[in-house]
């Protein structure tokens, strides 16, 4: 049976910011998780993440190992500024890499004047550990932070006044 | 109505919460499985799914014939952040500053 979670927000904003913001390094780096996602745009390009310094400190302060990259995946589809499907494989956890790749879509749609719907769609068949993580919980700042939800608010957060959630 | 007033309005209800609770549970059901879980009429329990739905906490989407509907948990984190954790900060905040006040004092 497939499994499929859906994470919607509306955001005051052009869809060609809210692309940029999504698929762009310099941007994506600055919300979320805040790791910088690169984005071969293309079907077939390829996508990762590498992990932040604190991600780094972190790690090695409890004594592990971060892999590099911590995300991997493939552009499946890349319809600018509307349409962006992936593969997508979390490599940080050795549960959720042992679940293999993914598949993550983003959608943004106009919704209201000057208003986008932007739409989180993440295929997560037979991947509870993935399922689990991206769901987040209600503590952002807990292990494994606040998932899909969390990252979602932030990017309207950041978008609408130039702040992330933290910085609020 | 702003976006908050339809989110609270829809929790509001003790039916629409449990609608959140059956697709929190299992995502993706269909109408007919939904109202096979209430005591409601298939009328009651669409009119019930429209009002989540338009205050964004339900999210449908088309697969082949079937209306599928799914749980968006953004609405109830945004909420979250608002009103719950400004509050909860201050408790604390004055926690802390009851516990200086009084380490000060002994």
């Amino acid at each position: 049976m497939t499994e499929t979670k859906v994470f919607r927000i509306w955001i005051k904003s052009t869809p060609e910011k809210i692309w940029q913001a999504i698929t762009d390094p310099e941007w994506n780096a600055k919300y979320g998780y805040a790791a910088p996602q690169y984005f071969e745009l293309k079907k077939g390009g390829k996508y990762h993440s590498t992990a932040t310094q604190g991600m780094k400190d972190y790690a090695s302060a409890n004594g592990f190992e971060l892999p590099d990259p911590i995300l991997d995946g493939e552009v499946l589809e890349a319809e600018a500024p509307r349409r962006l499907v992936q593969s997508w494989r979390m490599l940080m956890d050795p549960n959720t890499a042992a679940e293999g790749f993914t598949t993550l879509t983003y959608e943004i749609e106009d919704s209201a004047p000057g208003v986008c719907r932007v739409t989180i769609t993440h295929d997560v068949t037979n991947a509870p550990a993935v399922a689990t993580m991206v769901s987040g919980t209600t503590d952002a700042a807990a292990e494994g932070g606040g998932g899909w939800a969390w990252v979602l608010s932030d990017l309207k957060s950041l978008l609408e006044t130039g702040k992330i959630l933290a910085d609020a | 109505m702003t976006d908050d007033d339809r989110v609270f309005k829809a929790l509001a209800d003790p039916s629409r919460r449990f609608l959140l609770d059956l697709l929190f549970a299992r995502d993706g059901r269909t109408l007919t499985e939904l109202e096979s879980e209430l005591e409601m009429t298939r009328f009651g329990v669409a009119k019930h799914l429209r009002v989540l739905e338009e205050a964004g906490l339900v999210v449908t989407r088309r697969s082949g014939r079937e209306k599928l509907h799914f749980l968006n948990p953004v609405p109830i984190r945004q909420i979250h952040d608002r009103w719950i954790d400004k509050y909860t900060e201050h408790q604390i905040t004055t926690l802390i500053d009851l516990k200086r006040t009084l380490e000060e004092e002994s």
